[in-house]
């Protein structure tokens, strides 16, 4: 009986929604810059900065629609069928985003071509399917969700703008620097993905190790008085 | 069933029955597939309404002076309204502001260097000659291949490309062709963008390829577009 409403207890501690839920996804577990997942649109799309939020949307879309779904199913669906389940249930948001998409604006549907297709194959909303929304509730996984597409979208965005300020001189369409700037043509062509990516990676990088060293460096100094 | 067996067997792994893995499956798979259909219906009329948009935008600016068009269909040798015939070739027949007819625009495909370059271009019987081009489609490299959208000294190529019908009135007089950058002599010919010639090419060659075939039949139902009046899709 006390084991049960210990684990109860467990249980509600678990379901509780903290900051770190939401902020998960935006910094700690950026699922680009960290996790390095959904890589393919990352690279493909986000030589605009509109193609990258746009992207970014949709891509959100998916994650908290497809998302609570699971949520809310996640005690009715058999463990053996759960892949094949959040599959059919990702498939039809990306169907339907694919239309919603074609409505709004047709020339952004060209440009970002067939990668709101692939969306569906986006290893990052198989991922939370899988680790968060199966495993929590539906307002937890919402909030979750809410903070990884949330982070997603700043990453796109994070090569998106350098990519285009760098490869057209603009920045959403706008020209940033005059007539005689030169764009980096290949900041816009496949390799700019991955330089800027790179680039980035190597600042996130930098920046933990920094912080790790700080924290070593206070420790020493605390300790010090200590040893002598 | 073989529950039973396995079950005084070992006590295997608890196995749901397989009839809940189908239910769920069937029960998700007809929420995907209303969720699909409501969307699929209620997008659709939006997004024909943009597809129309962006041809009538492509149409008006291709062929300057035209205020409204409407969509004809050449097949069998005769000029149809759509709907009448399920082949044939769509053309997009243009009116001034007086509704009188001023000239068509049609589409043109070909092989850029990356993928299909589609593009919609206008003709002026007036002038015998080409009076614009709007790329619809393309894959070209950005920074070089995709100038041919908005070099401007390659758009006025298409500003009067002669295309005057061959006397045999089955051809045009000369092929429309792209020349290197510098080299255009004739009035037929389009002046490439250096840096830019395969993009350039495919340009000319999707706008000869249509117009070889379409402007001559064109010129042949000249007297039945002047002096028949059709309803245009939109009047400004």
């Amino acid at each position: 009986m006390s084991q049960s409403s210990s684990n109860s207890a467990d249980k509600v501690s678990e379901d509780k929604i903290t900051s770190a839920t939401f902020m998960e996804g935006i910094w700690e577990n950026n699922p680009v810059f960290v996790m390095l997942l959904g890589l393919c649109p990352v690279l493909a799309v986000t030589n605009s900065t509109i193609n990258a939020l746009a992207m970014g949307l949709a891509t959100m879309f998916v994650l908290l629609a497809s998302g609570g779904l699971v949520s809310v199913l996640r005690n009715h669906i058999p463990k053996q069928v759960r892949i094949a389940t959040y599959i059919i249930i990702i498939a039809t948001f990306v169907t339907i985003v694919d239309y919603l998409i074609q409505a709004i604006s047709l020339d952004l549907y060209n440009a970002l071509g067939a990668f709101i297709q692939l969306i569906v194959a986006n290893c990052m909303i198989l991922g939370r399917a899988e680790a968060f929304a199966s495993r929590n509730p539906p307002l937890k996984t919402f909030v979750n969700n809410l903070g990884m597409g949330i982070g997603f979208t700043i990453a796109l965005l994070c090569l998106g703008t350098v990519r285009e300020i760098l490869g057209s001189g603009t920045l959403l369409g706008f020209p940033l620097f005059g007539e005689t700037f030169e764009p980096w043509v290949v900041m816009i062509l496949p390799p700019g993905g991955f330089f800027v990516l790179g680039g980035w990676l190597l600042l996130f990088d930098w920046l933990k190790n920094r912080k790790e060293e700080q924290a070593k460096l206070a420790d020493i100094q605390q300790e010090a008085p200590l040893g002598n | 069933m073989s529950d039973v067996s396995t079950a005084q067997a070992a006590p295997a792994p608890q196995q749901p029955a397989s009839s809940a893995m189908i239910i769920t499956l069937s029960l998700i798979a007809a929420l995907s597939g209303f969720l699909v259909v409501f969307v699929y219906q209620f997008t659709k009329p939006i997004i024909a309404e943009n597809k129309r948009l962006a041809i009538e935008q492509a149409v008006l600016k291709v062929i300057p002076g035209s205020t409204a068009y409407q969509p004809m269909v050449l097949a069998d040798g005769k000029l149809v309204k759509p709907g009448e015939t399920e082949n044939g070739i769509t053309i997009y027949v243009a009116y001034d502001k007086d509704k009188q007819f001023i000239g068509i625009a049609a589409d043109g495909q070909a092989q850029g260097y990356q993928d299909k370059i589609q593009l919609i271009y206008g003709y002026k019987p007036s002038c015998e000659c080409i009076t614009g081009k709007k790329i619809i489609k393309l894959a070209e490299t950005p920074g070089l291949g995709d100038k041919i959208i908005t070099n401007k000294d390659f758009n006025a190529n298409f500003d009067a490309l002669s295309a005057k019908i061959h006397k045999s009135g089955t051809k045009l007089g000369h092929k429309i062709e792209a020349v290197n950058h510098g080299k255009k002599n004739f009035p037929w010919q389009i002046d490439s963008i250096s840096g830019a010639t395969i993009s350039s090419v495919a340009v000319a060659k999707a706008i000869n390829d249509s117009a070889q075939v379409i402007l001559p039949q064109v010129n042949r139902f000249l007297t039945q577009l002047k002096e028949e009046r059709y309803e245009p899709v939109i009047q400004q």
